[in-house]
C-alpha cells in the first residue's frame, strides 16, 4: 500500500540529500519520512471516515437507541461498538456519563461505552495501521471491544450505584428513557466541509506529538540494534505485562506519541502482547479522566472502575504473548 | 438582547469556543449577554452529552465541536439553525 511512499523515502534521502543507505543517520531519517507522511495521510483518511459515520450516528441517536432498547446483554456489544464510531475527548467523558444514566441506562453498559470509547478512537486506528499493519490493527480494536463489553458487564453486576455522588444518584432515580430529540437537518453533502475541517483540526492537534513520537523511534530504529531490547524485555518475564500497563496510565497526553516510539521497541525484540498492555495503558486509563469522573463517582469506584480495566488489559497482554 | 451560553469544562475547545463568541460579537457590532457554564451539575440541566456547547437564547446550535467566528456571526444575524 506505502510501496510508492518507500520509494519516496529512499530517493529523498539517498539520492536527493546523498546521506548513505548504510548509515544510522541515513536509517533514522528515512523511517522518518517515510513515518510521518503515512501517518498523517492514514490519520486524514481515518477521520474523515469516523466523521462521515458518526454523522449517521450521533451521539444522542446512540444514547436514545441504548435507552430503548435492552437485549438480553446484546447492548453491551452495541455500546461497545458505539464507543469505536464516536470522537472522544475525555472533557465529554462527565457530561456523556451523566447524560446516559438520566436516559436510564444501566451503569454498566455506561461503562461499557466509557471504557471502549477513548481506547478505540480514531487517532489510535489510524497510528496503528501505520505503525503495525492491519492485522494488529484489527486485533487491537477487537480486543478494545471485547474489553469494554467484559468491564462494563463486570462492573455493571458488581452493583456501584451506591459509590456515585448524590445528585447522579438523584438523576438516576428520575430517569427518564425518551428525550425530545432535534432533527438532523443537514445533508451529508453539507456537513462534509464540517468534517474536513474537524479532520484537520484533529491532525493539527496531535501532529507534535507525532512528530516528536517518530522523531525518538527514527532515532532507535537507526542507532540501536535489532533484538536491543530482548534481553531486557521478553516474555519469559511474568511481571512485564503488568508493569508495562501501569506505566501506560501516567502517559496520557502523549498517546499520539507513543504509538511510533513503540513501534520500534516492538522491531527491536519487546513482545507484542506486552507493548500492547501498554499503550491501552495508556491510551485508556489516564489522570485527567480520574480527576473528571471525581464530579461523579467517589474514589473508591474511580478505583474499582480503573482497577477492573487494568486487569482485563493485563489479561490481554498475556493472551497476545501466548497466541503471538 | 440576545441571551448566549458557553457550556464547556474548561478544556481548550471550550475555551477556544467562548472567544470566537467575543470575536463574532465584536465584529458584527451586536450586543448580547454572553455566559460561561462550567459547572457540571449545573451543566446538565441543559441535557448536554459533548462539550463544548453554544446555546443562543436557550437553543443548542453547536454541539460537541468549536463553533469558528463566521459560523457564530451568522447564527448571531439569521438565526439559523446549524446541527
Amino acid at each position: 500500500m506505502f510501496d510508492w511512499l518507500q520509494h519516496f523515502a529512499d530517493w529523498l534521502i539517498y539520492s536527493v540529500f546523498g546521506i548513505s543507505a548504510q548509515t544510522h543517520l541515513g536509517e533514522s531519517l528515512n523511517f522518518f519520512v517515510l513515518d510521518t507522511i503515512k501517518i498523517a495521510i492514514l490519520l486524514f483518511l481515518v477521520t474523515i471516515l469516523m466523521g462521515i459515520v458518526n454523522s449517521y450516528f450521533p451521539i444522542d441517536k446512540i444514547r436514545n437507541f441504548l435507552s430503548r432498547h435492552q437485549m438480553y446483554g446484546l447492548e453491551y456489544l452495541f455500546a461497545s461498538s458505539f464507543g469505536v464510531i464516536t470522537p472522544f475527548c475525555s472533557c465529554s467523558s462527565v457530561p456523556l456519563f451523566i447524560g446516559f444514566v438520566k436516559g436510564g441506562i444501566p451503569l454498566g453498559i455506561t461503562f461499557t461505552y466509557l471504557i471502549t470509547a477513548p481506547l478505540v478512537n480514531e487517532v489510535a486506528i489510524a497510528i496503528f495501521i501505520g505503525a503495525f499493519g492491519l492485522k494488529v490493527t484489527a486485533l487491537y480494536v477487537g480486543t478494545g471491544i471485547t474489553l469494554g463489553i467484559l468491564g462494563g458487564f463486570v462492573l455493571g453486576k458488581l452493583k456501584l450505584e451506591k459509590h456515585l455522588s448524590p445528585w447522579v444518584q438523584n438523576i438516576i432515580t428520575n430517569a427518564e428513557t425518551e428525550e425530545a430529540l432535534e432533527e438532523e437537518k443537514q445533508t451529508l453533502f453539507q456537513r462534509f466541509p464540517f468534517i474536513i475541517k474537524e479532520a484537520f483540526g484533529i491532525v493539527k492537534g496531535v501532529s507534535l506529538y507525532i512528530i516528536i513520537g517518530i522523531g525518538i523511534g527514527a532515532a532507535m530504529h537507526g542507532f540501536l540494534p535489532t533484538h536491543f531490547f530482548e534481553e531486557y524485555i521478553n516474555k519469559g518475564q511474568w511481571y512485564a505485562v503488568p508493569l508495562a500497563v501501569l506505566m501506560g496510565v501516567p502517559m496520557y497526553s502523549n498517546a499520539a506519541g507513543v504509538i511510533p516510539v513503540i513501534q520500534v521497541l516492538v522491531a527491536k525484540g519487546v513482545p507484542l502482547g506486552t507493548a500492547i498492555a501498554f499503550m491501552m495503558g495508556v491510551i485508556g486509563l489516564s489522570f485527567p479522566e480520574a480527576m473528571l469522573l471525581k464530579k461523579v463517582m467517589n474514589w473508591k469506584l474511580i478505583a474499582i472502575y480503573f482497577g477492573t480495566i487494568a486487569i482485563f488489559m493485563i489479561i490481554s497482554g498475556y493472551l497476545f504473548n501466548i497466541i503471538l | 438582547m440576545k441571551q448566549i451560553k458557553v457550556l464547556g469544562t474548561g478544556c481548550s475547545k471550550c475555551k477556544t469556543t467562548y472567544n470566537n463568541v467575543l470575536e463574532a460579537l465584536k465584529q458584527t457590532g451586536i450586543e448580547a449577554e454572553v455566559v460561561k457554564i462550567e459547572d457540571i451539575e449545573e451543566m446538565m440541566k441543559y441535557n448536554v452529552l459533548t462539550t463544548p456547547v453554544l446555546m443562543i437564547d436557550g437553543v443548542a446550535k453547536v454541539k460537541g465541536r468549536v463553533a469558528e467566528i463566521k459560523e457564530i456571526k451568522e447564527l448571531l444575524i439569521n438565526d439559523a439553525p446549524i446541527p
